[in-house]
């Protein structure tokens, strides 16, 4: 067995490690009864009054550097997302003078989110649905297709994680040179990199909080202000927030958030099936696994050998510490950096490369069978997947392109629902909000219909004639009027007569309307 | 099915090395995973960081007040400092509204809007127990979304009747004539009452019994003209409503109309002044202007 290597046991070992609060109870226990001294265990093992340890210390992890396929793909995507992410709240997009020129913004104070062309106002919020709903779909596609792909290249959580390591690799050494690190005393140079890896961790992180805020905020704006420390408070308690939690996260937590933080690795068990490609150990190829020689002499006498050689590069560059040969586990995010590590083994030793490779253990049971075997990309589930997203991607899309740039909404009033007046006319007033959301200033011509002999009177900036009212709103604005509708019509008692509210834009003749009820007696 | 877990020491799952509770449901077992340790300092943490808000805010309850904690922070001084602010934000408007003359108000679009929405809260905390949430009344508290005024509906008019009341007490209170008890005073017979009752119905075109209308008219005349008019359309200097429109404030049934000839009636409305600032009269009077039966 290799020497330091041997992570289950070694997992085994930190697991039955007692935690103080064990040990407390169970030295008072010793010493209550003195018989309890021949019950306690032996090698960590628990007596049969307990139920295993408590609490378990985290075991260290040190991922060492690979090249490789994945990681190059892994390079890749780092630095799209990294770049997207800091780099998108300075993208100007120009929506004329009513509207800020973020491409990105979260607008917050003025309630409204802008995308590139798209604006969304706080009613419009079931676009946020949509795409929640298409992110939920997008997720599972994946998970269906091959595994983990968010967690192994997407997610935040180890893109940040993966930035981070490759700082602490470049300061404090790879693996081997880390270990033994860690295992002297402190010296200058051991303080100076570790300092300077903390530093440079928060640099970082506090450029990953300081570019969130930038999403809320004009950002060149923002920056100057941050610079000079005129910027509102909040936007330093939001920075401080978030380097705060990168630090602790990417630096210090790593795999322990995927590992006891994230339930998508709980989700993603019960929903993967046989077919979903995952990166797996093919054991099928791998086993009985032994060392070259060894394995070179089985070979020799025509006795089964396996291509796995146990040289525990797998486990040295995974980044959660798991050992992929014992098959799939909650603690693989499948980055596929074990495939490269054992990739460029395969290849010194001159075997053929893809021992661990993304592949299901259908295939290799087939192949342990003599069949061929088999990837089923298209199939029940994935076509499902596929259609929702396509159908909710359609809606949002049909939805997007419809968009009225303008809107009505009327409430009638509660009390009193209707008012007779000296004269016998009976009246009702309503509450009626216009909505202009193109970016210039429109007249609408309110009108109402549903009674023959309606009187339409409005209270606030408008203009009337006849039964028409035109109402100017501002570029990106609401404009809230009472309209009191009266008509001397007899009307049927307890019964509501259905009336319409329609605006019409008295440039484009675009025209929109709501529903209400004229009551009486 | 649930076996019975056994005395036996714990045993320790193969693939995860981990214990496991002993428990078997269907042939699978649970695994004991332990907890990590960071959770347990996590754990321990929060309760430290607990102590620090017993030292921060109030906290303890002691005999007779409580510990008041360093920061001194009480939620009626954050109510207080929450409704400064947003008066310092009305600031400008409030100063502009208490300027400009109801006339300016009402023909300025942004301090009409304004004064509305002022006027729409102050109406809900101080006129809804009486005048209905929308003003829409009830018996014996005037609907101020009609057209009919007792004491006049311009603006100016409602100011007033907002600012001094009706028979309040207040010098500049509208006064007008109180509707005096006949019944119970022994002025008109109970006959006599039931008929000019019945006549005033008349007036405004309800359906009337088989009363003497005519011995009803000249009651009237005697001894409710002089106050509600020969037509009965009445005089608003004096407070005397209208009896020919469709619009009744104490009910258009015989017994109320009855009641209030016999007992008489005068209603009373609180004078606001000294209660309420000036500018949110001036809110008041336009909102209630807007709803919808303002006069010119």
């Amino acid at each position: 067995m290799h020497p330091d290597a041997d992570i289950a046991a070694a997992a085994r070992k930190a697991r039955s490690g007692k935690p103080p609060l064990l040990a407390l109870v169970h030295d008072a226990a010793a010493a209550a009864s003195a018989g309890a001294a021949a019950r306690a265990p032996d090698a960590g093992l628990p007596g049969p009054d307990e139920e295993g340890p408590l609490y378990v210390a985290r075991r260290k992890i040190y991922p060492q550097r690979v090249k490789g396929t994945y990681r190059t793909i892994k390079w890749a995507v780092l630095l799209v997302t990294l770049a997207i992410y800091y780099g998108l709240p300075f993208v100007r997009w120009d929506r004329g003078p009513a509207a800020p020129d973020q491409a990105v913004l979260v607008d917050f104070p003025n309630r409204r989110f802008y995308f590139f062309f798209i604006e969304i106002w706080p009613q419009e919020v079931y676009y946020l649905t949509g795409l929640l709903i298409l992110a939920a779909m997008t997720l599972f596609l994946m998970n269906a297709i091959a595994g983990r792909v968010w967690c192994g290249y997407l997610c935040p959580q180890t893109v940040w994680t993966d930035l981070f390591q490759s700082i602490e690799r470049w300061l404090e050494g790879d693996r081997r040179e880390h270990l033994q690190r860690d295992q002297q005393r402190w010296t200058i140079n051991r303080l100076t990199r570790s300092a300077c890896k903390h530093f440079l961790w928060l640099m970082v992180a506090w450029w990953t909080g300081g570019a969130w805020v930038l999403y809320f905020a004009d950002a060149p704006t923002l920056v100057k202000e941050l610079a000079t420390f005129q910027a509102p408070l909040v936007a330093y308690m939001w920075i401080g927030v978030l380097t705060f939690t990168t630090y602790a996260l990417a630096g210090h937590m790593r795999e322990q958030v995927c590992l006891y933080m994230c339930p998508w690795p709980r989700i993603q068990a019960a929903l993967t099936d046989e077919y979903a490609l995952n990166v797996t150990y093919r054991y099928d190829r791998g086993e009985p696994r032994g060392s070259v020689k060894k394995s070179a002499a089985l070979r020799a006498q025509r006795k089964p050998a396996g291509d796995c050689v146990d040289c525990y590069q797998c486990v040295y560059v995974c980044p959660t510490g798991v050992d992929i040969r014992n098959g799939p586990n909650l603690g693989c995010i499948q980055c596929g950096l074990c495939i490269d590590a054992c990739d460029a083994i395969m290849a010194r030793i001159g075997r053929p490369p893809r021992l661990i490779a993304y592949d299901t253990d259908l295939n290799i049971k087939r192949r342990q069978s003599g069949q061929p075997p088999q990837v089923r990309i298209v199939r029940m589930r994935t076509i499902f997947y596929a259609a929702i997203i396509a159908i909710v991607g359609a809606v949002m899309l049909y939805t997007l392109a419809t968009r009225q740039d303008e809107g009505i909404s009327v409430i009638h009033d509660r009390n009193p629902l209707f008012v007779r007046l000296s004269d016998g006319e009976l009246r009702n007033g309503f509450t009626v909000r216009i909505l202009n959301k193109s970016l210039e200033r429109r007249s609408f011509a309110l009108t109402v219909d549903g009674l023959p002999d309606l009187d339409l009177k409005v209270v606030g900036d408008t203009v009337t004639t006849g039964r028409t009212a035109i109402v100017s709103v501002g570029p990106d604005q609401t404009y809230e009027l009472r309209a009191l509708v009266s008509t001397h019509s007899p009307l049927p008692p307890a019964v509501s007569v259905p009336l319409t509210f329609t605006i019409t834009d008295t440039n484009s003749g675009r025209r929109s309307s709501a529903a209400d009820h004229f009551r009486g007696p | 099915m649930l076996e019975k877990p056994t005395d036996q020491a714990p045993e320790v799952d193969a693939v995860t090395g981990t214990f496991t509770t002993g428990h078997s449901w269907d042939g699978i077992r649970e695994l004991n995973t332990p907890l990590p340790r960071w959770w347990l300092w996590l754990f321990y943490a929060t309760i430290i960081w607990s102590v620090g808000y017993w030292v921060v805010y109030p906290s303890w309850p002691l005999l007779s007040s409580y510990t008041a904690g360093a920061l001194r922070w009480h939620s009626r001084d954050a109510v207080v400092a929450d409704i400064d602010s947003l008066k310092a934000q009305r600031g400008p408007m409030v100063a502009r509204l208490a300027a400009a003359s109801l006339q300016e108000i009402v023909s300025d679009p942004v301090l009409l809007d304004f004064a509305r929405a002022q006027g729409r809260s102050a109406f809900a905390e101080n006129c809804a127990p009486c005048h209905g949430a929308g003003g829409g009344g009830g018996r014996g508290y005037p609907n101020l979304n009609d057209d009919d005024w007792i004491w006049g509906g311009t603006l100016d008019e409602i100011a007033q009747t907002i600012r001094h009341g009706v028979r309040s007490g207040d010098a500049d209170a509208r006064q007008g004539a109180a509707m005096p008890a006949f019944g119970r005073d022994g002025v008109l017979k109970r006959t006599d009452i039931d008929n000019v009752a019945e006549y005033v119905r008349s007036l405004s075109g309800l359906p009337t019994t088989k009363a003497d209308l005519a011995a009803g008219a000249k009651i009237f005349a005697d001894n409710c003209a002089v106050c509600h008019g020969e037509t009965g359309k009445g005089k608003r200097e004096l407070g005397a409503p209208n009896l020919s429109d469709p619009i009744w404030l104490y009910g258009a049934d015989h017994p109320a109309i009855v009641n209030g000839i016999w007992n008489g009636r005068g209603g009373v409305m609180p004078a606001w002044v000294g209660r309420l600032d000036d500018v949110t009269i001036k809110a008041l009077a336009v909102y209630v202007h807007s709803l919808g039966g303002g006069e010119k």
